[in-house]
């Protein structure tokens, strides 16, 4: 019983990972770009919910729908003027801006904030749960979590699938040039996307807050759970993002049970395992295996 | 007044110059046939029409109005559209997506998904499959649909017998003649002389980048336009009527 409830809370915590990854594998899928700012994003995001629901005492769910709108923005104006001009540069310009966003963005909460960790005061929400039986309990910002990802990320299928942007989308992220000739502008279509990739991450940045304490360096830690997902699911596959997050959190629960240290140690094995067998079925080239990694979203 | 103009253009691949000083004007419901033999340039010039390919010189008008600083998606929404070589599809969606993400250019128009579906009846059993797992022939019957949604006023199309079977090449070109009735305005790209003379009201001929033959299609014998597909004709002795 014990494992099984490891295995449970694997599968929630894995709800969380989802919710970290979304955005990342959102934005690879329709962008090609490994975002390594996304961690310090999300803290980014945490401190604007937290600081909205400290200063007006609203509740942490009221400030988030007063921050997402924002966090859209800034993902907007992300790729308007840091993302469009470093993808013109190359494959690898993305990646060194992104890094140096996340620098300026660590540092500039840290001055801001200061050291000391924060957390979203959600009340009873953090402690309560159901007890199924005497060794199975469910959190229940545990279930709430896993379900805002499901939902989250069937929303975003569906709205690829079924809306007049979505498609345009989809489209852009398979090919660009060839969307361009179908009168859709591509920019526009990017800008959008990144303005969504960067509102899920004010989502998932806030759950952070509400599940856990954090600090300005936080990002750091979350950037690797949230890339490990998204390896583990398949890059740009949302919903093999949500079954990577899933794997993660049961191998590291899994890992915990087998030794207090075995946590990440569990969780960074499989993510290797699998990105070895990547490696092994696509014959070992690594061009091969980049082209393996990637799936337009569907 | 000439519904698309081109003036001395100029296109280049790196340090290829694609094509040379081309120039061409073409009128409401005209059709016009550019052949020429591979690498002449056919392609970069429809893609440069387009806005797909940068120029180096010259001017694209369409319609009055200089287009050349006008990026592609805004082409389109002015009523230029590009069926471009090897058909380009967004092979993860089905035709169906591949025609409603082309539809929403807006464009005011005969050309909708039911009218589509009515000039390429092929599409219309094949609208859930991916369009990455179609036949040629349905490949390019989806990739002329799509760039009809968009509702142009100018159809480029590019090479689209292409690598088809002679089947798939009647197919295409049998629903083709739905459009051509409709009165468009094309211009198209055709290795096979034959078929690009029978259908087109007047035909340019390309070399090394320079058109070097142009002239109304009934007044043009087709050893003429063969010479100077194969660079026997002299450049100085083309522009026939016109």
């Amino acid at each position: 019983m014990m494992w099984f409830d490891q295995i449970l809370q694997g599968v929630f915590l894995g709800g969380y990972y989802a919710l970290l990854a979304c955005g990342l594998s959102f934005m690879f899928g329709v962008l090609r770009i490994v975002n390594l700012a996304h961690g310090s994003i999300a803290v980014l995001a945490a401190y604007l919910v937290w600081s909205i629901a400290d200063l007006t005492h609203i509740s942490p769910f009221i400030a988030l729908a007063i921050a997402l709108p924002i966090m859209a923005i800034a993902g907007w104006l992300l790729q308007r003027t840091v993302l469009e001009r470093s993808l013109r540069s190359g494959s690898l310009t993305p990646l060194l801006s992104t890094f140096g966003l996340a620098v300026v963005i660590d540092n500039s909460l840290f001055q801001k904030f200061g050291a000391d960790t924060h957390s979203l005061d959600i009340g009873d929400l953090a402690y309560n749960s159901w007890n199924l039986t005497p060794d199975i309990t469910i959190g229940q910002l545990a279930l709430l979590t896993l379900v805002v990802a499901v939902a989250l990320l069937g929303g975003l299928q569906l709205f690829l699938n079924r809306t007049p942007l979505g498609r345009a989308i989809r489209a852009t992220a398979e090919d660009p040039d060839t969307a361009e000739l179908v009168g859709i502008d591509s920019r526009a279509v990017y800008a959008a996307a990144a303005a969504i990739a960067v509102a899920t991450v004010g989502i998932a940045g806030t759950f952070l807050a509400m599940r856990a304490t954090f600090d300005p360096y936080t990002g750091a830690t979350q950037l690797i759970f949230a890339f490990e997902a998204v390896v583990i699911g398949g890059t740009g596959s949302l919903w093999g993002t949500l079954i990577g997050g899933i794997v993660l959190g049961v191998a590291q629960n899994i890992g915990s049970q087998i030794n207090p240290q075995g946590f990440l140690i569990a969780g960074h094995a499989v993510f290797f395992i699998v990105l070895a067998a990547r490696f092994f079925l696509a014959g070992r080239d690594p061009r091969t295996l980049l082209r393996a990694l990637r799936r337009a979203p569907a | 007044m000439s519904l698309l103009s081109v003036d001395k253009l100029d296109a280049r691949h790196g340090l290829l110059q694609a094509v040379r000083e081309v120039s061409f004007s073409l009128a409401e419901g005209e059709i016009l046939a550019l052949v020429g033999a591979n690498g002449a340039g056919k392609t970069t010039l429809l893609r440069s029409i387009s806005g797909a390919h940068r120029i180096t010189s010259g001017t694209v008008s369409f319609d009055g109005t200089d287009v050349t600083p006008v990026r592609a998606n805004k082409r389109v929404k002015m009523g230029i559209a590009l069926v471009p070589e090897g058909r380009r599809l967004f092979g993860g969606m089905t035709v169906e997506e591949n025609l409603e993400v082309a539809g929403r250019t807006g464009r005011p128009g005969q050309w909708n998904k039911k009218t589509v579906l009515d000039a390429f009846p092929v599409l219309r059993e094949n609208l859930k499959r991916r369009s990455g797992d179609l036949s040629g022939g349905q490949q390019q019957a989806t990739s002329i649909g799509r760039a009809l949604m968009t509702n142009p006023r100018v159809l480029l199309l590019d090479e689209v017998s292409l690598g088809l079977s002679p089947v798939a090449v009647n197919m295409v070109y049998d629903s083709l003649q739905t459009v051509i009735a409709s009165g468009a305005t094309i211009v198209l790209v055709e290795q096979d002389l034959a078929r690009a003379l029978r259908i087109a009201s007047r035909v340019a001929c390309m070399l090394e980048g320079r058109i070097v033959l142009e002239g109304k299609a009934s007044d043009l014998t087709r050893e003429q336009v063969t010479e100077a597909y194969f660079g026997l004709r002299r450049p100085d002795a083309g522009r026939a009527a016109s």
